[in-house]
């Protein structure tokens, strides 16, 4: 029976790819084992396997193709004596070909819901779509334009462009002296970087995830948060630790933490949770001119989104400023980072039901916003928080305390926490999904607050 | 055949022997009197601090402190080596380094005794406060020398540790990088035998805490640390080799630590008195006042109007400090960033003190 070869997954977190190459054409015999195209992502490249025997009936996505979803059909197999018309191909998304060889930067994936009623830039400015990924490289190289002493050190980040391609192109513009990789040594290098901030630089450290950063996490809080402050101001660290925070997929309990809840405790410490590109880049721009040590926490599974991204030169986003990304009057949902999905989710299909959210985006947790959440709160009277980290001590307890002490006799409900579950994160991915908060449990709480 | 760290240890540098007596031709510094006379002055104006030190934290007018009794001449000969453009990144024992560097009786005074003010250098700018996270202060130093080459300054960032601390992951991560990189850092262990109070012996198998070196391809060796000729001459070439562009050099300083661990710790429960005892003979103060007595006329009156000078400052130090009036409740939120944010100055509010 003619089969269609899907566009393969090189990763949980893959998206698209380029079909760089065919290694087989049209009548071409295959056997399982054989090699049959080149795929390429922003990551790697990967060779690309037959699993049954048959012949290559027809090619559907020629070689070249850049931004081919993963599970799009790419080709036909065919038994001996069978035609390609035996099979009715499934709605392919398909790419134009180009003559382009891989792309230096990472391809746009469609934009996600965005209803922005507070924009940081001003009415008629020109809008382009772009990446988080796309954006925090630019934010980095921008910066390290303007102030030589800014500097991207890590592991993988200068000859391998970033273990997440966050740092594509930067060792070419600037050099293996600014763009440094590391051994495997997280205290190491984030104690290096410290020191070099004390004497004089701006480092950007690069954590291949914050999971690696508690390897580190003596220099972060002892030296790099302290030090001013136990040097009677004679001695600060103005640096930038950043890097993927949180849930990718598929990676297992010591890989998938969120860490914003613990970097929001810390005096000393300031903490930025971007969740769309205009922030990360404004945001990171921000940090890293900051003179104080900032935990800057990425999300991957963000990191091929596009969003709106104003085409405004120096474009910065302040410390302790919230979004608000859709008015609302029946409730207040608060989040920051990934749990910006679930809460602008919940949102819209709150809507559908006829009940009106507000939906705030922290973007900074330390300092935070709270004048605007207070804000809302006596306007609507309810509040959902929605994070991936877990529920004891959370952002979410805390937004909680503040309402509590702050706006009390507005509240017409207790506030309610939509957190991760409390348990490390499964590896197998139905449990995974079910650890992670989720737009439903988000429009759950909302009805529950709202008394729906 | 297992591999085994079977190099030649190249022998433990001394000029002077405990007596005073040279073994080696000295090095050209310690041919003159003035220069052997300030070595000298520099160790007894430390132990005269450490002595008032302690005998303020008796009496409950200092907090915690840790004495550098037997060791002053691995911090002296360390910071006698260095420039002005290096800088030093010092641990909790090191006082002498950190007077001869310029930081003032005052300002160490107002530090141990808990005002971090004490810690804002009037001079000395570049250099670290005391690390107090053990070993910590070896990425930092590896940091700083990073900047250095960076930046093309000429100077050496200089990090001294103790035993104790070459157990540390920090100190090795540290080691290597200063390898790889080729950095003009030093690293220094004062070896005093004690972790607190885990002996030397128990704390690695290697046979020299220099040897740790091998691991990162850069040269270690080991010094009579007390004998500050020798830690000033190893020092010297370390500093040298660093600022021609070769790198990094691990120095072990064999002293011992006459003292408690801090005013916190009576080393008498598990260390005997006499290996204590014995070790009196090897300190540091002695062998140079007898070598300055027999070849540079050091008479009694010298010596007699150095201890009264040095208690003179050290009294007049210990005023000011005692003096110093509280920190007001603001500074409590002070220097937490660069500029204060609102919650800052709502908590000083507060607690009334806006």
């Amino acid at each position: 029976m003619a089969t269609e070869i899907l566009m393969p997954a090189l990763s949980p977190t893959m998206e698209e790819g380029t079909l760089a190459k065919w290694l087989v054409k049209e009548g071409d015999t295959v056997s399982s084992g054989d090699i049959m195209a080149e795929i390429e992502t922003d990551k790697a490249t990967m060779e690309f396997e037959a699993v049954d025997e048959g012949i290559i009936g027809k090619i559907l996505i020629a070689e070249g193709s850049e931004g081919v979803k993963v599970n799009t059909a790419i080709a036909i197999l065919i038994e001996e004596g069978e035609s390609v018309d035996d099979v009715t191909p499934t709605a392919a998304v398909a790419a134009e070909p180009t003559s382009a060889p891989a792309p230096v930067a990472a391809t746009a994936a469609p934009a996600a819901p965005q209803v922005d009623l507070t924009p940081d830039w001003p009415e008629g400015t020109a809008i382009k779509q772009q990446s988080v990924r796309e954006a925090l490289r630019d934010a980095m190289s921008e910066e390290m334009r303007r102030d030589e002493n800014v500097y991207l050190m890590g592991e993988e980040v200068a000859e391998y462009q970033g273990a997440y391609k966050i740092s594509q192109g930067l060792l070419d513009e600037f050099g293996a002296k600014r763009v440094i990789d590391t051994p495997i040594t997280e205290h190491g290098f984030a104690g290096i970087a410290v020191g070099s901030a004390m004497a004089g630089l701006r480092p950007i450290v690069e954590f291949m995830t914050f999971n690696f950063a508690m390897q580190a996490i003596d220099q972060i809080i002892n030296s790099a948060a302290k030090t001013r402050y136990m040097s009677g101001g004679q001695m600060g660290a103005p640096m930038v630790f950043r890097g993927p925070n949180g849930a990718a997929a598929r990676v297992g309990a010591q890989h998938s933490q969120d860490y914003a809840a613990w970097y929001m405790q810390i005096p000393g410490l300031k903490v930025a949770m971007p969740y769309s590109a205009s922030d990360a880049k404004g945001l990171l721009k921000t940090a890293i001119r900051d003179p104080n040590p900032v935990i800057f926490l990425e999300n991957e599974m963000l990191y091929g989104h596009s969003f709106d991204m104003p085409e405004i030169d120096d474009y910065t986003v302040p410390f302790g400023k919230a979004r608000i990304w859709r008015e609302g009057t029946d409730v207040s949902i608060v989040s920051f980072g990934i749990g910006m999905q679930y809460a602008l989710e919940a949102a819209d299909k709150l809507a559908e039901d006829g009940i009106s959210a507000e939906v705030i985006d922290l973007r900074t947790l330390r300092p935070m916003d709270t004048a605007t959440i207070i804000k809302s709160v006596m306007k609507t009277n309810r509040c959902v928080t929605v994070e991936e980290g877990w529920p004891q001590g959370s952002v979410g307890s805390y937004i909680s305390s503040v309402i509590m002490q702050e706006a009390f006799d507005y509240l017409d409900a207790p506030v309610i926490n939509c957190t991760g579950k409390d348990v490390p994160m499964p590896y197998a991915a139905n449990l995974e999904k079910l650890a992670l908060v989720t737009t439903d449990e988000v429009i759950a709480a909302v009805k529950q607050v709202t008394y729906r | 055949m297992p591999i085994q760290a079977d190099h030649e240890l190249s022998g433990v540098t001394v000029f002077l022997d405990p007596a005073g007596l040279p073994v080696l031709d000295l090095p050209r510094f310690a041919r003159h009197r003035e220069t052997l006379v300030a070595l000298y002055s520099a160790m007894v104006r430390t132990r005269t601090f450490d002595a008032k030190a302690i005998s303020l934290q008796r009496t409950g007018r200092l907090g915690t402190y840790a004495s550098s009794l037997g060791q002053e001449a691995v911090a002296v000969g360390i910071a006698s080596a260095m420039s002005d453009e290096d800088v030093l990144l010092p641990s909790f024992r090191e006082h002498g380094a950190q007077l001869w560097r310029g930081v003032s009786l005052e300002e160490m005074f107002l530090f141990w005794g808990g005002d971090e003010r004490g810690n804002d250098f009037a001079v000395a700018r570049q250099d670290f406060p005391v690390c107090i996270p053990v070993a910590s202060q070896f990425p930092h130093a590896a940091g700083v020398a990073l900047a250095m080459v960076q930046k093309g300054e000429p100077g050496v960032a200089v990090a001294v540790g103790g035993d104790g601390a070459t157990s540390k992951g920090d100190f090795y991560e540290a080691l290597n990088m200063v390898g790889i990189w080729t950095l003009p850092a030093v690293f220094v262990i004062a070896n005093n035998q004690w972790a607190i109070s885990v002996p030397r012996v128990d704390q690695t198998r290697a046979r020299a805490l220099a040897d740790k070196a091998v691991a990162a391809g850069i040269p270690g060796e080991q010094v009579d640390g007390n004998d500050v000729i020798a830690v000033r001459e190893a020092i010297e070439r370390a500093l040298v080799r660093a600022r021609s562009g070769k790198g990094g050099t691990l120095i072990e300083c064999l002293t011992y630590r006459l003292g408690d661990h801090t005013t916190a710790d009576d080393a008498s429960r598990y260390r005997a008195d006499e290996e204590v005892s014995s070790h009196w003979s090897e300190e540091p103060l002695v062998r140079l006042r007898a070598y300055l007595v027999a070849h540079h006329g050091w008479a009694k009156k010298d010596e007699e109007a150095l201890l009264h000078g040095c208690r003179d400052q050290i009294e007049k130090a210990a005023e000011a400090y005692l003096a110093t009036p509280p920190q007001p409740v603001r500074s409590m939120f002070e220097y937490l960033y660069a500029d204060p944010t609102q919650d800052q100055a709502a908590q000083a509010g507060e607690l009334g003190d806006a």
